[in-house]
C-alpha cells in the first residue's frame, strides 16, 4: 500500500474522526458523504459534519484468527472483533492485552493507538486503533493513547506503537 | 423482454489443475457449452466472462478478448466483456448475458466463468480473495474473508444457539454429495469429528469449514426461449435473474446474521418468477464457509432465521429431502474457483432439470435455484430456472 493511501486516512485511523448527519443525527465511522439512513440522501450532502467517536464500546462479535491477514503473520493467534461504540457505529479491530479465551460478546473495551502492521523490514509501518478491555468496575478515567495507563508488564509488545 | 433459455452447458474439472493454464480451461468449458447447444462459434453474438482476480493471480488483465482469441473468435471481432463482483463474478456475468438476450440485442451469447487460484501460493491466493472485503476498514485491521465470516458465525451462535457441530454437518453434507460428482475437487467423505478436529482458521471456523482454493471454469450458452428446441431437447428457462447489493463491510450492517442482499435478490426473483421457496426442488447455494450455507438457506427463505443449523443436523437437505441442497458438492467440496462458481452452479441446476445428472440426479426436479455471493454479501445473485414442458 502506498504511503499516500494510508496517510490520507490518518485522521480516521489515529483519531477516530467520524461524521454525523445534521438531519437525523446518525453517527458514522468512517465518515460518509451522504446519510444512508435519511430517505432523501441528496439533501444530506451538505449536512454531514465531522464527529469524534470516543472509542468506548462493547464487543458485538469476535473471532480468534489463526490464519493471518497480510502483515499480521507475527501476531497469531489474535482476536479480531466487531466493537459497537457508545455512539452507535461498529468498528472492526483487534482486541489486545487480554487472553483470547477471556474475550466474549458484551466485553467492555476502549480504543487505543497501536501499530497495526508493517510492510516488510524496509516498508511503511501502519498505525491505527486496537481495543483493550476496560476493567470493571470502571476505573477512574486515564489519558488514552500511546501506552498511557497500561501496565508495565505489557511494555515492549510488538503491537505497541512507538512513542 | 424476451424469455431466455439455457441452450448448453460446459464445465471443466475443479481442483488443483497444475498442468492446465487459465486460457485452456476457459476455452474447454466454452467450447463444450457451444457443442452442447449445437451452435458454432460463428453463431455467437457476444461473450461475458466472470472472473474475480486474474490481474492479481496471473498478472493478466483484459482477459475477455484473451479467451475469445484463443477460442478462435478473434477474427469475428465480437463484443466481449469481463464482469467482476468478487466471488459472485460468474453469476453477475450470467445476469449480463441474460439482459443481452432478453433485450433482443443479441440472440446467442456465451457466458463463461474462470479462475486459476493455484498459480500463486495459498497465502497469496487467500490475501487476494480477502480483497473482496473492505480493504480500508476491515483488511487493514487484520480481517480476512474467513475471519469476517467467523464474526458472523459467532454472532449467529450467540443469537440462535447454532453450534460448531451443526456447522460441521454442512461440510459433511457437501462432501457426501460431491462423492457422486466426477468434476468435484474433493470427493472424499468427512465426519463431524474430522471437521471439528481440523486446524483452526478463524474460530469458530476450522480448515474444513472453509471451501478450498480451486482452479476451474464453466460456461453456459444462452438464447431466446422461442426456437430453443432447435438447439436442445430440454431447454431450461431462466425464470428470474436478480442481483442485489449491500454494505461492503460487515461492520456497517444492522443485522450481521442476515445477508440483506440475498434476501432482496431472492424476494425479487421469487416475485418475478411467480414462485415461492416451497416450489424449489433443488438448489445450489453459497457455502464458501459452513456458516455461509446457514445464512443462505435462511435468507433465501427456505427455513426461518436461526433454523438452518438444526435443519442441517436433521439431514433435511440430503438426496431424499424435499429440498436437495448442493448436489454438486457446493463450493465446499466441488470446489471454489471464485469467478467460475456462479456459472457452475447454474450449469449443475440445468443438468438436474434436464435429468442428466446421472448418479446424483434429484428426482422430480422441475424448478431449481442458484445463489452466488461476493465477499461477505455486498453482492448476491439469485437465478431461478425451470424445465419447459
Amino acid at each position: 500500500m502506498s504511503i499516500a493511501r494510508f496517510w490520507r486516512e490518518t485522521p480516521r485511523r489515529y483519531n477516530l474522526g467520524g461524521s454525523r448527519c445534521g438531519r437525523c443525527g446518525t453517527v458514522y465511522f468512517p465518515p460518509r458523504a451522504v446519510c444512508p439512513t435519511c430517505p432523501h440522501h441528496r439533501e444530506t450532502l451538505a449536512q454531514m459534519a465531522p464527529f469524534q467517536i470516543s472509542g468506548e464500546g462493547t464487543v458485538f462479535s469476535y473471532t480468534v484468527v489463526h490464519e493471518a491477514a497480510e502483515g499480521f503473520e507475527m501476531q497469531v493467534p489474535y482476536v479480531l472483533a466487531l466493537v459497537r461504540t457508545i455512539e452507535g457505529p461498529i468498528l472492526t479491530g483487534q482486541i489486545v492485552d487480554i487472553e483470547p479465551s477471556a474475550v466474549g460478546i458484551g466485553l467492555k473495551v476502549r480504543a487505543t493507538f497501536r501499530k497495526l502492521r508493517e510492510e516488510g523490514k524496509a516498508g511503511v509501518i501502519h498505525y491505527g486503533y486496537k481495543f483493550t478491555p476496560v476493567p470493571e468496575p470502571e476505573s477512574p478515567a486515564v489519558p488514552r493513547g500511546r501506552g498511557a495507563g497500561t501496565p508495565a508488564s505489557e511494555a515492549g509488545r510488538s503491537d505497541r506503537a512507538a512513542a | 423482454m424476451r424469455e431466455v433459455a439455457v441452450l448448453g452447458v460446459g464445465q471443466t474439472k475443479f481442483g488443483e489443475l497444475w498442468d492446465r493454464s487459465f486460457r485452456e480451461i476457459g476455452i474447454e468449458a466454452g467450447l463444450e457449452a457451444l457443442v452442447d447447444a449445437k451452435l458454432g462459434s460463428g453463431d455467437v453474438n457476444g461473450l461475458y466472462l466472470g472472473n474475480m482476480a486474474a490481474g492479481s493471480l496471473l498478472s493478466q488483465e483484459h482477459i475477455a478478448p484473451l479467451i475469445a482469441d484463443y477460442a478462435g473468435l478473434a477474427g469475428r471481432h465480437l463484443p466481449v466483456v469481463r464482469v467482476e463482483g468478487g466471488g459472485a463474478s460468474g453469476a453477475l456475468a450470467l445476469h449480463q448475458g441474460y439482459l443481452a438476450v432478453a433485450s433482443g440485442l443479441y440472440d446467442f451469447v456465451v457466458v463463461g466463468g474462470a479462475e486459476k487460484m493455484t498459480d500463486v501460493a495459498d497465502a497469496t491466493a487467500n490475501q487476494i480473495a480477502s480483497a473482496t472485503a473492505d480493504h480500508e476498514w476491515e483488511v487493514v485491521f487484520g480481517a480476512t474473508l474467513p475471519a469476517l465470516w467467523a464474526l458472523i458465525a459467532r454472532r449467529h451462535m450467540h443469537d440462535f444457539g447454532t453450534t460448531s457441530d451443526q456447522l460441521a454437518r454442512v461440510a459433511v453434507h457437501d462432501h457426501e454429495m460431491a462423492g457422486k460428482n466426477p468434476l468435484a475437487h474433493y470427493r472424499n467423505r468427512l465426519t463431524v469429528e474430522q471437521v471439528l478436529g481440523a486446524g483452526r482458521v478463524a474460530e469458530p471456523l476450522g480448515m474444513l469449514d472453509c471451501s478450498p482454493l480451486s482452479d476451474g471454469a464453466a460456461a453456459i450458452v444462452l438464447g431466446p426461449l422461442e426456437g430453443a428446441r432447435k438447439h436442445t431437447d430440454s431447454p431450461i428457462r431462466i425464470a428470474a435473474s436478480e442481483v442485489a447489493s449491500d454494505t461492503m463491510a460487515v461492520q456497517h450492517r444492522t443485522e450481521i446474521t442476515t445477508l440483506a442482499s440475498t434476501v432482496a435478490a431472492a424476494q425479487r426473483a421469487f416475485a418475478r418468477a411467480r414462485r415461492a421457496p416451497a416450489d424449489v426442488r433443488v438448489a445450489e447455494i453459497h457455502d464458501a464457509y459452513t456458516i455461509s450455507a446457514l445464512l443462505s438457506l435462511e435468507d433465501l427463505g427456505f427455513v426461518p432465521k436461526g433454523g438452518a443449523g438444526p435443519a442441517f443436523a436433521a439431514g433435511d437437505f440430503g438426496p431424499h429431502g424435499r429440498l436437495v441442497v448442493n448436489p454438486s458438492g457446493g463450493l465446499k467440496a466441488q470446489g471454489r474457483p471464485f469467478g467460475a462458481v456462479g456459472v457452475a452452479q447454474v450449469a449443475e441446476i440445468v443438468r438436474q432439470l434436464r435429468g442428466e445428472a446421472k448418479e446424483r440426479q434429484v428426482s422430480g426436479a422441475s424448478v431449481g435455484l442458484a445463489h452466488d455471493v461476493g465477499g461477505t454479501g455486498a453482492t448476491s445473485v439469485v437465478h431461478l430456472l425451470e424445465r419447459v414442458n
